[in-house]
């Protein structure tokens, strides 16, 4: 099963960069994804596999939506590629998997002297957020506040194009209406 | 106390949801010639059944230049996660997987179909189906963060998300009589992961079918049965998370399994002609503007109930 997912996360990521369509592409990424959700399954970590596979899958479909739409030629009707410069980016892909491939077996990893804990997943969260949730709270507001704000410069409408120069238009003069009728 | 079965019942999923989803289907023709006036009869009853031969020696459909890697991956992706997601349901005492994240592996497998509708609305190459897969990523973006503080809702009040135990914390009350706004948005995103009913948009006639329009033969059998398929498994479904599961009084738990299984898709099957197509577009606003305050708030309820146990 460990040899299985792991063949299909390394295989499905060489492959984004063999096809020459973008939906192709972004599919071959998200079996790879997937793959990898599922080895974090085998290794026990249930929750965090399934929400890997359940995030990732909302996430690359979201992606190929922007991919098709952005990249000059999404249907690979003329051929396409998803690399720049070949032969450099080939090395250094190459070396960076066989300097990471090659860490797994040269680190020397601490050794088991007791059983596994009942819930791994706790374990884990405790070992990497325990300390810093506080941090991570904190981090968590800045980042959504962030979004909220670029949403907020980055859009060319403000609420004298939606409810006109007194602000008393009503319903919004919206490009789509809603289904809310605000 | 909900019993994990033997490996091979597994096998028996399959077959179980299979004669719900047909028992609706059928229900479904039934509806359909009470509406044109028809007389009921068997015959009438077994009209959508007996597509399915016509279906199956139908030629497919081929289009210019399709992907058909992606549209058959994307036809076969529906039914596929109705029955991966039909896999955690518990049946009266017994489930085919008593996992510990029942709810998030349900929800994951309901998600798979934006993928496939996605891929099965691309691969055609054919401007309506192609349309009919991106109307499904933006219902998608519309109806699922509602239906996941539903999952929330139910999950918080139980305080697991193993699916057993969800139904077995509902032996006093259910979560549909103290938790009703999320089984209400949990029912109508039924209807939206599987396209049915209010939320037929991305198979709409108006589109030519959308992702159907290309699709015949065995091909549009596998979709048009696995949407069918995930919708019987999100009734079935609702019937853990908020009906209490197979608890009740006087009939054995497997009974009341199917009784309340077939009272939810009665329902659904019913509400399906009765409720007008909704635009992505609409229900994306209502969904976020008011859905997503609702759900949370009612999110909230099951955590103050926690913290005063």
């Amino acid at each position: 099963m460990f040899w299985v997912l792991a063949l299909l996360a390394a295989g499905g990521g060489f492959l984004v960069f063999r096809f020459d369509s973008m939906a192709r592409a972004t599919i071959a990424l998200l079996v790879s994804f997937v793959a990898t959700g599922g080895l974090l399954v085998v290794l026990g970590l249930g929750y965090l596999g399934v929400v890997v596979i359940l995030m990732m899958i909302m996430e690359m479909i979201i992606m190929a939506v922007f991919m098709v739409a952005y990249m000059m030629n999404p249907a690979g009707l003329m051929p396409m590629a998803m690399y720049h410069n070949k032969p450099a980016s080939l090395t250094i892909s190459i070396t960076t998997f066989v300097l990471l491939g090659g860490g797994i077996f040269l680190v020397r990893w601490p050794h088991r002297d007791s059983a596994p804990p009942a819930d791994p997943t706790l374990q884990l969260g405790m070992a990497l957020m325990g300390p810093q949730m506080l941090t991570m709270m904190t981090l968590g507001f800045a980042l959504f506040a962030t979004i909220v704000a670029t949403v907020v410069l980055a859009t060319h409408r403000g609420r004298y194009d939606r409810f006109g120069d007194d602000l008393l238009h009503r319903p919004a003069a919206d490009p789509v209406p809603g289904g809310v009728g605000r | 106390m909900v019993t994990s079965a033997p490996l091979w019942s597994v096998l028996l999923v399959p077959l179980v949801l299979l004669a719900f989803t047909m028992t609706a289907v059928s229900a479904d023709a039934l509806l359909a010639a009470r509406t044109a006036g028809r007389p009921l009869s068997v015959a009438v009853c077994s009209e959508t059944l007996a597509e399915v031969p016509r279906l199956l020696v139908g030629q497919r459909r081929t289009t210019l230049a399709p992907d058909a890697l992606l549209w058959r991956m994307g036809v076969l992706t529906v039914p596929a996660c109705g029955v991966l997601a039909a896999l955690v349901i518990p049946f009266g005492r017994v489930t085919a997987s008593r996992m510990d994240v029942g709810v998030v592996w349900f929800n994951a497998m309901e998600v798979f179909t934006w993928a496939g509708l996605w891929m099965a609305g691309w691969g055609a190459n054919s401007v309506f189906g192609l349309i009919g897969g991106y109307r499904f990523v933006a219902q998608g973006l519309a109806y699922e963060l509602p239906l996941m503080f539903a999952l929330i809702s139910v999950a918080t009040g139980a305080q697991s998300l193993n699916i057993a135990d969800i139904a077995a914390a509902q032996a006093h009350l259910w979560f549909a009589v103290w938790m009703p706004v999320a089984f209400v948005v949990y029912l109508a995103s039924v209807y939206a992961f599987s396209f049915l009913g209010p939320f037929a948009y991305p198979a709409s006639r108006d589109l030519a079918g959308g992702v159907l329009a290309e699709l015949s033969g065995v091909d549009r059998l596998v979709l048009q049965g696995g949407r069918w398929l995930l919708f019987t498994a999100g009734a079935g479904m609702a019937v853990p998370l908020f009906l209490g599961g197979g608890n009740g009084p006087l009939l054995p738990a497997w009974a009341w399994s199917t009784v309340k299984t077939l009272g939810v898709l009665a329902l659904l099957v019913w509400g399906r002609r009765r409720l007008p197509t909704l635009r992505a577009d609409r229900y994306v606003e209502l969904a976020w503007v008011v859905l997503i305050p609702l759900t949370i708030l009612q999110a909230l309820l099951p955590a103050l109930v926690d913290l005063r146990k």
